[in-house]
Parts: C-alpha cells; structure tokens; sequence
C-alpha cells in the first residue's frame, strides 16, 4: 500500500468566540468547528467530503491549506506533520497543495488582469522568470479551455463559469499534487455545472492529482469520487469507497443524504425526503452522538455515549460512527 | 486529445462596457459644481505659476521694499498697488498662492501617506498593534486641533538638537509646517484605510494568496492598497482645504510660514492694523484663500459623490 | 449601560493621563524656560546663581521626575503659578472658563438651531433652488477661515456701520447691564455660526434625506400622515441621531474657532488665555489651559458615545 499523500489524525480546530463585554469574567464560549477528524487521501486518489451547509467542510478545508491553526490534532503531508517542518518544506506544501474556492466572483482579485491572478501563486512561489511565468499562463488558459485574450481580460469581464476556470488555472499553475475544491460548483448556473465538473475531472487524470472534493451536493460527487467521506456537525460519521456509499450506506446520516437525492421517474421517492430537524448549533452540539436528535435510530445509549470511527462488519473498508450501524 | 473548448467560451465572455473608473468620471462630468471647483482650481495653480513671467513683464521683484512707496493705490505700474512695505501686491499674491497651494498638496499627501501606513499595518497585524495604533488614532483624534499645532509651532526647534542656522532658514520653515500639519490630520485616512483594510483581508481573493504563503508586503501592495484606494483619494481631497485653512490660520497668527516668504496667510499678519488705512490689502489674500478653499471642497464633494460605492454597479 | 458609562470613562481618563505626559513633554521644548526669563532680566546672575535656582525649581532633573512632581501637585489641585498673572493658574483660569463658556452657549444654541433648521428645509426642498442655496451657503461658511470672517465683520459692522463694537466684552466705564454686554456678544457669535453652522447644516440636510428615503416613512405616508407631521414626528428624531454625535465630536475645532475669535475681538476667554500662555512661555498656565481643551473634547467625545447609545435603541452596547 502506498504512503498516504494527505493524512488528517485527530484534527481539532476551534474558534473563541468574543465576549459579549470587556467586563465579563472566564472563558468565553468555544466553537467546535472540527472535531476530531481523521482520514487519509492517497496519491491520485479522489476524496469527496460531504455534509449539509456549516458542517466544518470549509473550515477542515482552510486548515488543510494552513489559514487555520489546529487546536489539536496534525495533519501530514507525505509524513511529516506540517506543524514540525522546516520553513523550507513548509513552503513545498503550499506549492504541493492548491485550493479552489467556492465564490467566483470573490476569489479573484477585481484589480489584477487575468495574466496576474493566473501567475500570481507563480510569483509569491518565486518559480521562473517573467517570460517562463507569461508562458505558463498561456498554457494554463488553454488547458482550462478558454482563449487566449482573455489573459488581458478583468475578472468582472467573465461570467462565473468562466472565473472558476480562472481559478482552476491559477491552482494548476504551481502544479501541485493536491487539489482542495471547496465546494466549486455551488455558485454556478446548473447547467453550467457539469463542465466545470468535467473539466476538473479531466485535469485531474491528466495531471494524475488527488482531489479532496467537498460538496453538500451527494448527486455532484458521484461522478468524481473514489471514497467519499461524511461530516457532521464537525464530525466524519461515515468514510466509504463510493460504491459502498451509494448502495449500502451504513450510517442514519448518510442514508438520510442518500435517500434526499432527487431521482427521476421513480414516483413517491422522486422528490427525495429531507431530514427532520435543524442543524444543531456547533456552539452548543448535543451529547454523546451529535446526530442523536434527529435520528430516527436513537437510543438511550447515543445520548451518553460517542460512537467512534469503526468498520462495517461485512464491509471492512467501509466505517460509520454509529452504534447502530448496519 | 482536447475538448475541453467545447464549452465555446469566446462567445460567452460577456462585456462589460466600462470600467468603474470610468463609471466614476462619467458621474464626475455631471456634477456641475464639482466642475466649477475644478476650473477655479486650475485657473489659480495657472496664476501662481505665473508669478515669474509677471515680474518679468513689469520689471519687477516680489522682495523689493520701498519704504517711500507705501500703500500705494493700483497703478500701471503696479497692478494691485503696494503694501506696507511697498512690495508690489500682486506678485506677492501669486508667490503667496505658491506656499498656499504647495502647504496644502503636500500636507494632504503627507497626511494620506502616514495615515495609510498605520491603517494598512493595523487592519493586517491586528491584535495588540491594531489596538494599540488605533488607541493612538482615537487619542489624536480626541485632541483640539488648533491649540495643538500652536504648540507644535511654538516649540523651539533647537532644543531638539538642529543647528541655529537650519531653524532659521526658510525651506525648514516650510517642512516644519507641512510636517506638523500631516501630524494631526493623518486620523482620517487612518480609520478609512483601517477599515478597508479589515474588510479585504476577510476577502476569498486575499485568502487565496495567504494559503500561497504570502508575505504581508505581497498581501498589502498587490491586493489591499489597489483596492482602497478609493476612499484615500475621497479623504485627500477633502482634507486638502482643511489644511489649506489650517496653514492660513497658523501664519496669520505669526506661527506658520514667516516673512519675507508670502503667504495668503501672513499677508494678513497684520491685517487688524490694515483694516483702517487700506483694506483691500486685507481682502485680497483673504478671498483667494476663500475661493481655492471653496473649489476643492466642491471638487471633493463631487468625487466623494463619484467613488460612492453604493453608486458603483456591482460585479 | 452603566458599565458601558465607566469602562468609557477609565479609557478617556487613561487617554488624558497619557495626553498631560505629552504635553509636558511638548510644553517643555518651547523656547526658553522659567530661569532664562528671570537671567536675562537680572544681569547680575552668575552661573552659580542659575545653576542652584535650576535644582530649586527642580529644573535640573529629568523629564520623567520633573513630570512625576507634576502630576502629584496636580492631583491635590495644585496646578503652580502662572508667570504672566503671577497668580494662581487656577484663580486666572475660571474667570475665562465662564467667559468662554458664555460665549459657546449662546454660539451653540444660535448655530445649531440655525443649521438644523435649514439642513431640515433644505432635505425637504431637496434639489429645488432652496436647496442651492442653502448648500452654497453652507459650503462658503465651511470655506472661509475663521479669522478671515471675523475680520469682514469687524470691518463692516463696526468699522464702516458702527453698529457694534470691535472688540472687547463690555463697555469700560459704562453701564454694567445686559444690554450693553449684549452687544458685545452679536459678532463673535455670528462669526462663530457662520464658520461652523456650515458643516452642521449639510450633515442635518444629509441624514435628513437619508431618513426620508427610508421605508418607515413611506408606511406613515401610505397611513394617511401629513408631511408636515411626517418630517417633526418620525423623521427628525432619527435624522438628529447622527447629528448629536456629530456636534459632540467637532467639540475639537471649535475649541480652535473659539480661540480664533476671542483673539480677533479681544474677549477675556480660555482660548485667548491658552494662546497668550503658549507665546508667553508660561509653562503652567499653557499646560494646564490645553490640559482643560483636552479633557473638554474628551468629554464631549465620551457624551456623543452615551447620547448615541442611548438614542439609537438598535446600537448594542455590549
């Protein structure tokens, strides 16, 4: 078995929340925006990481790039813990891991031609001169499928298909080895989605990339992933090849996403079902299971007690975190 | 091999027509006052520069006293008459109108530049230096303007170790005014920089470049400055007839630029004198102040109006 | 809110303990101190002389203990002499503080009643040639030093007219009556409203406008309300919210403009006094007058923070 590429163990992040008055005494409220997550990415390997909006995808996602410090917990690339390599490494890892962000029309620069948000990850990296950098800008735009003069282009001059593409050029640009997507599709047309996707999914083949694809979109991931990891409430309750997934989920969550998916022409399940309750406030999550709730599984026993990462009893490469997995 | 240009982009790319920079010279054009300003403006940077050329014409030299010619009323000799010292008026009015303008241009851009270094380090560093730098802001803010630069004027700059001979000269005499008015008016721009500053970094393009591992000098000279400087060019603008007045003030009161070097502010040293034997000695310099500060403030207001970005369209 | 009150009140009190260190400082690099003043006037000094009377004042010492000493009189309401007045600091600069104060009073109520009046017409006939007006009016009172004015006014009024006085603050030798100080008062506050009523008049215009526009408005009109109950009820108790603030806050330039114009018209006030000391190389008088211009814009300051909070049931203090 090949060395992981990205390993998460125990990855923690919180955020102190500010007091509502200078004068107030003790600590103030934390929230637990990851708890505890753990799981491996392989070289090439495409991992999707899905769960409903303020789940702690994006904020696992933004630590995996080094914009949040964990509060406990490492994350390790190729072995060795971020937080203990040298500068020089350190620096290698932001070039070997690359992100996508969700908004278009937010993560490009308005001021800067389409050339200098291409190259800029070029610059700050120090890689070749300005001709190689003018070069590889011309490469880049083509290889995301748009033409040449958009290069002298603004951002504001594209549509938000168009920037995404933008985007994506700029991360291939330092030609990393990890792609982080968060949640690329999410604030483009329908119609415009599945060639963003395609797009991804050829670039990734073609650069032989590892994905951590993040999405609340279960129908979107289908197409792109090897595994597929579920998050709740900061927590993964469930990591399993995609096939497994899709057929036999194992846990309540899970299934629920599963069973939300709107399916075409299959009657009363057509619609897809919605899940019971709200999202529990990451201030404040519920004892033990924090799925408890709003599972219509819950005993006694998720209240007081954790359930932790295991394998499926016929499916050993498939683990929810469920006391009543199946 | 590759079709990934089935997506047809070139038609796709929709554009846009102009710039926001352009928008804001578009809405600019059509305030008319702000128009007004600017033509005043550019009709009085004409007649200070033209200070020389009128000496040459009427062979004459702003520093020339002449005590049996005092007070002398208009003639084609001398255009607006003599002064107390029988120095010709009008070219002391355009040498004046040189220090005015000059006080004012510099002390503005003094003023934005220290202004948008503290915001720019407080809104990037934040914790301790942000709220330390803008403890210092509310502090000055906090202080009376006039009283302050009084001492600021009045302090004998010797004791702080310059030479005699340096104190005395006049180029330190003007460095001294452009300096210790930029000490008190850079606040403004500091909490607007501060601002914008907070705001950008929060912005996805900004995050993108800090997971590269970006520098703060990358962060604040590729992607913060460029992008506020619309609120720094609005609060120049403005604070260019404040200080303008401030200058004026300060001379008048015998602490701001010293003769024999003009300004519109000394000319009116002694003006309470004036006002009996030749008032017009007190008007003249009185009003040019009145009109250029008008005019920048009506420009000002009409670029505040122009930058405003509930006007500008959103992308 | 009362915890918002103190914890506002430690902070101004930090920033004028730190502001009274400063001006010590700056205070001390003006021209000359208080023994040169007595050597050059008294040849008979010898150096000796000068250096023990420098260890008696405790001129000697550095700035630190020489500002310690300071501040520990200056907490026992001991704020030294003044060498002009060779009296009391304190027992010169009461008498100016209610000058001073006189003349602000009725300045204020004059200019912010006039410029929330016309700010008000001006919103209300928002574009027409009313509004122009009153804008062009407002723009030369905020374009015209203060000095400048004041020099207009003196020339008109009581040089050519004679319908007022030039200076002073009540006629020598003459009846000590209202009436006749009254007229003393007429052109500094009218220099005073038209140099800061300006601002104040296109703020209220502003926020007026603002205001207007707002949807709560619309809904008293659907419901039938008059304009004029519209403007007085709903709209100007909001519209003067920011405004409140506002004044507050320019509490700063007017100590300037006060000072400015009790200078111009020779009136007995703090501005005058704290200008004159500042010259003079009266160190204590200076440093306590701009000590007290100092605390007053703190104050102000502090009174827009509460006024707003208080105004304005939307702003959180927490």
């Amino acid at each position: 078995m090949t060395r992981p590429l990205v390993e998460l163990e125990g990855l923690t992040v919180h955020f102190a929340m500010p007091r509502k008055s200078t004068l107030e005494r003790g600590p103030g409220s934390v929230l637990q925006a990851v708890s505890d997550v753990s799981f491996s990415i392989a070289p090439g390997e495409t991992l999707a990481l899905v769960g409903e909006s303020g789940c702690g995808k994006t904020t696992l996602a933004r630590a995996l790039v080094g914009l949040y410090p964990p509060a406990r917990g490492a994350i390790r690339y190729k072995g060795t813990d971020l937080l203990a390599m040298s500068a020089r490494e350190r620096k290698h890892t932001r070039r070997a891991i690359q992100m996508i962000f969700q908004d278009p029309y937010e993560s490009l620069n308005p001021r800067l031609p389409v050339s200098e948000v291409i190259t800029e990850p070029l610059v700050i990296h120090g890689i070749g001169g300005r001709a190689e950098r003018a070069l590889r800008a011309r490469e880049l735009i083509h290889l995301v499928g748009l033409p040449q003069d958009a290069l002298n282009r603004y951002p504001h001059q594209f549509s938000g298909g168009q920037r995404q593409r933008i985007a994506i050029a700029r991360a291939l640009g330092p030609a990393p080895e990890l792609m982080v997507a968060d949640e690329p599709l999410s604030a483009l047309d329908v119609s415009i989605q599945s060639q963003i996707l395609n797009l991804m999914g050829q670039l990734r083949d073609q650069h032989r990339l590892s994905l951590l694809f993040i999405s609340h979109d279960l129908a979107v991931v289908h197409h792109l992933a090897d595994r597929v990891a579920v998050m709740y409430l900061g927590r993964i309750v469930e990591i399993a090849p995609r096939a497994e997934l899709y057929d036999t989920p194992s846990h309540p969550y899970s299934r629920a996403l599963i069973d939300a998916i709107p399916r075409v022409g299959q009657g009363r399940r057509s619609r897809g079902r919605s899940i019971p309750g709200d999202l529990p406030s990451p201030l404040n999550p519920p004892a033990g299971c924090a799925f408890h709730p709003r599972c219509p599984k819950a005993q006694p026993v998720c209240r007081n007690e954790a359930p932790v990462l295991a394998p499926v009893a016929t499916r050993p490469l498939q683990f929810a975190a469920c006391h009543f997995k199946e | 091999m590759n079709d990934l240009s089935s997506a047809t982009p070139a038609a796709e790319i929709a554009e846009r027509p102009e710039s926001v920079w352009q928008l804001r010279w578009q809405r600019l054009r059509q305030n008319r006052a702000a128009l007004a300003g600017a033509l005043v403006l550019a009709i009085l940077v004409l007649f200070v520069l033209a200070a020389p050329l009128y000496e040459w014409a009427y062979g004459l030299d702003v520093n020339d006293t002449d005590l049996l010619n005092r007070f002398r009323p208009p003639s084609a000799r001398h255009l607006l008459g003599t002064d107390d010292a029988g120095r010709d008026v009008m070219a002391r009015l355009m040498y004046g109108g040189r220090i005015s303008l000059l006080v004012g241009l510099f002390g503005a851009l003094s003023a934005a530049l220290i202004g948008t270094l503290i915001g720019l380090v407080a809104g990037y560093y934040r914790g301790r230096v942000e709220a330390i730098l803008m403890r210092l802001t509310d502090g000055m803010i906090s202080l009376p303007l006039l009283p302050l630069l009084i001492v600021f004027a009045a302090i004998d700059l010797q004791k702080l170790g310059f030479s005699e001979e340096f104190v005395r000269s006049p180029a330190a005499n003007l460095y001294r005014i452009v300096l210790i008015i930029a000490l008190v008016q850079w606040t403004t721009v500091a909490r607007l920089v501060r601002a914008s500053t907070l705001g950008l970094m929060r912005r996805e393009f900004v995050l993108a470049a800090r997971t590269q591992g970006a520098g703060a000098l990358h962060i604040l000279r590729v992607h913060v400055l460029p992008n506020a400087t619309s609120p720094i060019i609005v609060a120049l603008s403005l604070s260019v007839g404040e200080i303008i007045l401030l200058e004026s003030t300060l001379s008048f009161l015998g602490l701001g630029i010293q003769p024999p070097t003009a300004s519109w502010g000394n000319m009116l040293n002694n003006a309470q004198e004036l006002i009996s034997r030749a008032p017009e000695l007190a008007f003249y310099p009185g009003f040019l102040i009145f009109t250029t500060v008008i005019a920048v403030n009506f420009l000002g207001d009409g670029l505040q109006d122009a930058f405003d970005p509930r006007g500008d369209s959103a992308h | 809110m009362l915890r918002f009150i103190l914890s506002r009140l430690v902070q101004s009190l930090v920033v004028l303990l730190v502001m009274s260190f400063v001006i010590y400082g700056l205070i001390g690099l003006m021209p000359g101190d208080p023994i040169d003043v007595m050597v050059n006037s008294n040849p008979g000094y010898t150096a000796a002389d000068v250096a023990r009377l420098r260890a008696q004042y405790g001129l000697d010492q550095p700035l630190l203990a020489r500002y310690w000493h300071w501040l520990v009189a200056a907490s026992g309401l001991n704020f030294g002499y003044s060498r002009t007045y060779q009296q009391p600091v304190l027992a010169i600069m009461l008498p100016a503080l209610l000058q001073t104060a006189k003349l602000v009073l009725i300045a204020f109520a004059v200019f912010s009643t006039l410029a929330v009046t016309l700010g008000v017409i001006a919103s209300l006939y928002r574009g027409t040639i009313v509004d122009r007006a009153i804008n062009l009016l407002a723009f030369a009172g905020i374009s015209i030093p203060v000095f400048f004015l004041a020099l207009i006014l003196i020339y008109l009024f009581a040089v050519r007219l004679g319908w007022f006085p030039a200076s002073g603050m009540f006629t020598i030798g003459g009846p000590q009556s209202f009436a006749d100080s009254a007229k003393y008062y007429v052109l500094p506050v009218l220099t005073l409203t038209a140099a800061f009523g300006g601002s104040f008049t296109r703020f209220t215009r502003a926020s007026m406008v603002e205001v207007l526009r707002m949807d709560y408005i619309r809904t008293a009109r659907a419901k039938g309300a008059g304009p004029t109950r519209i403007v007085l009820k709903h709209a100007l108790r909001n519209a003067l919210i920011p405004v409140v603030t506002v004044l507050a806050l320019s509490f700063g330039s007017l100590m300037g403009g006060v000072l400015i114009t009790e200078t111009m018209f020779a009136q007995r006030g703090m501005g005058k006094l704290i200008f004159e000391a500042i010259l003079g190389n009266d160190f204590n008088l200076a440093l306590m007058g701009l000590l007290f211009a100092t605390s007053a814009t703190l104050f102000s300051n502090l009174l827009a923070d509460i006024a707003y909070a208080w105004l304005d049931p939307r702003i959180s203090l927490t």
